[in-house]
């Protein structure tokens, strides 16, 4: 896939996103769009470069170490600040075809356990969505949510819940 | 090593039904505005039980929130059988009803029970029943009296013969526990390491459909509360959840995101013949049928906020039914089908309300700030939901027009996701 084609599949998806989003996705996203890009390239040759000595997904220094996608209340588009991380992901996958990535959702506690249940299941969807369009088949991305049951913060406040609104990626074997 | 492995996945996930000490314990927060006096006398021969019956049926009253218990002390001698009662006694104390009765112990073991309602107003009798029962059937037994005497009085159908659903989480460990609608009798039904949701009673009291985490995502299964045996009914690529019972208990609705979004399917109570139901774009969760079984009620973020819908059981378009407010969701209908009860954010806050059908009318019914999972109880007289106090979970209920209000909590740990059973034949 030439990068030209890449990028018009990027924008196609940034426009999606920014039609279903609650709001202020406009034209900011274009450039979130090309620098994360940009990132996704360099992480990647990054992950070659230290593939030997140290497995790049742990690799602290390696864009691949991160995992988690906040999202803001009630939301589940992808910010930009994370979609370098998510397309380096993305090249990840698509290099490593055996590899699976699970991506696993997650809500804050206010409100039902249910929708919460669903609105996890939503933000790792927004996630797969990402990778999808970067041309990481479904086969390699099952996409779960745990709700509000497992939060990694178990405070009552702003900063708490913000943790907990997250996508976490996990490959199969962690 | 894999031996190791089998031994570590059954000890995560116990499926057993053994009894829980930390009973939970239940506190009447208001009462209705008129209290029927009852005086319930001390039945004869009650001492020779462990436990008083007499009691269990005042408490049962009491905790409805309908009643006035009259005392009965000073009352010289305490009549057991009508010729006894000495209906002055009962007026000078305003009564409106007297319960009189006694045991007998019988050589076999068993006892014989018997019971008479009077009304002290019209001196006659209202209710007289007789029961050969087991000494372990006595609280049964009680709560049973108390349901006559609750439908006489009322005009409406007693639950203290009914069960509730909850799950308990305490430290890392949940478990799925049913007990008595007074809260004795608490028995672990399934125990895990990770989390359980959504219990679902079928319309026959046998089974329980719940959603647990057990294999590292939702997945819903059916469990047989007398023999144990559980089988996995939904297990498909995504998440599982939200089961609900068709009121003839051979379907099930359930939300799946096998094909990406959550949405509503439907599967039978077996398992087989998955048809997809609602086909949206946004979230549709939380199905719950209407009473004749031809409508569902659901949650749904397809008009941009989570709100209400409502459509035919047949499938069709659903229609938005909760208007004020963002965040309206969680809905079941009420047993008569005339009303829903669901969970309405106002402000920072979640309450218990309902809205009628035909006049679109809300009623917040809790002031309670962290309220979830909203369930009626057979008799759609009472609502009992998950809250907060103390930043811990407990179960409260409120009756259906607000007045009337209990807290249940058990000593230790996390209560929330109350389902109450429904009312069994046979009793």
């Amino acid at each position: 896939m030439n990068k030209l084609f890449l990028s018009a599949i990027l924008l196609g998806m940034l426009s999606a996103c920014a039609s279903t989003s609650d709001k202020g996705q406009g034209a900011a996203s274009v450039e979130d769009k090309s620098l994360g890009q940009k990132s996704a390239g360099a992480s990647t040759q990054g992950a070659q470069q230290q593939g030997v000595a140290m497995d790049p997904l742990k690799d602290p220094s390696n864009i691949l170490s991160k995992r988690s996608v906040y999202f803001d209340y009630d939301s589940y588009s992808v910010k930009g600040e994370y979609k370098p991380m998510v397309e380096a992901h993305a090249q990840y996958l698509k290099q490593n075809s055996k590899a699976k990535a699970f991506v696993q959702g997650n809500a804050d506690e206010r409100g039902s356990r249910e929708y919460n249940l669903a609105l996890g299941q939503k933000r790792a969807e927004s996630v797969r969505k990402v990778m999808n369009v970067l041309g990481v088949s479904d086969s390699q991305i099952e996409t779960v949510s745990f709700g509000e049951e497992k939060p990694k913060a178990e405070g009552r406040d702003e900063a708490s819940w913000a943790q907990n609104r997250r996508a976490d990626i996990v490959y199969q074997g962690e | 090593m894999k031996r190791n492995i089998k031994w570590l996945l059954m000890a995560c996930v116990m499926v057993l039904a053994a009894p829980v000490h930390a009973a939970l314990t239940i506190e009447i927060t208001g009462g209705a505005g008129n209290q029927i006096p009852v005086a319930i006398v001390p039945f004869a021969a009650e001492n020779t039980q462990a436990q008083s019956i007499s009691g269990i049926v005042a408490a049962d009253l009491t905790r409805s929130g309908l009643f006035r218990m009259v005392d009965t002390a000073g009352v010289q001698p305490q009549p057991h059988d009508p010729a006894e009662v000495r209906y002055p006694d009962w007026k000078s104390r305003n009564a409106e009803a007297l319960v009189i009765g006694g045991m007998t112990p019988r050589p076999d073991g068993k006892i014989d029970v018997r019971f008479r309602l009077m009304d002290v107003v019209k001196q006659s009798q209202l209710a007289g029943f007789s029961y050969t029962i087991a000494p372990a059937q006595l609280r049964a037994t009680a709560h049973k009296i108390a349901d006559v005497i609750y439908e006489k009085l009322t005009g409406d159908v007693g639950v203290f013969s009914t069960q509730i659903a909850y799950i308990v989480k305490e430290g890392k460990r949940f478990e799925l526990q049913v007990a008595d609608a007074d809260g004795y009798g608490a028995q672990t039904v399934m125990a895990s390491q990770e989390p359980i949701l959504s219990p679902a009673w079928s319309p026959d009291g046998e089974k329980l459909a719940y959603v647990s985490f057990e294999k590292k995502k939702p997945i819903i299964y059916v469990q047989a509360l007398k023999t144990g045996a559980r089988q996995a009914l939904a297990s498909f690529k995504g998440s599982n959840s939200a089961p609900a019972w068709s009121p003839d208990g051979r379907k099930l609705a359930i939300v799946l995101t096998r094909d990406g979004r959550s949405q509503l399917y439907l599967i039978n109570a077996d398992g087989g013949n998955l048809q997809r139901w609602s086909d949206s774009a946004g979230i549709d969760t939380e199905p719950d049928f209407s009473p004749d079984g031809k409508w569902i009620i659901f949650t749904s973020d397809r008009g941009g906020s989570p709100q209400i819908y409502r459509m035919p059981a047949v499938g069709g378009a659903g229609q938005r039914i909760t208007f004020e407010g963002s965040y309206n969701v969680s809905p079941q209908f009420s047993p008569d089908g005339k009303s829903f009860v669901f969970i309405q954010r106002n402000g920072v806050q979640f309450h218990v309300a309902v809205q009628d059908f035909a006049t679109g009318q809300v009623q917040v019914l809790t002031d309670t700030p962290q309220d979830e999972a909203p369930s009626y109880a057979p008799n759609g007289k009472m609502v009992i939901y998950a809250t907060e106090i103390n930043r811990r979970g407990v179960l409260a209920a409120v009756s259906s027009d607000g007045r009337v209000k209990q807290r249940l909590s058990v000593q230790a740990g996390d209560v929330r996701e109350p389902a109450w059973g429904p009312l069994l034949k046979n009793q």
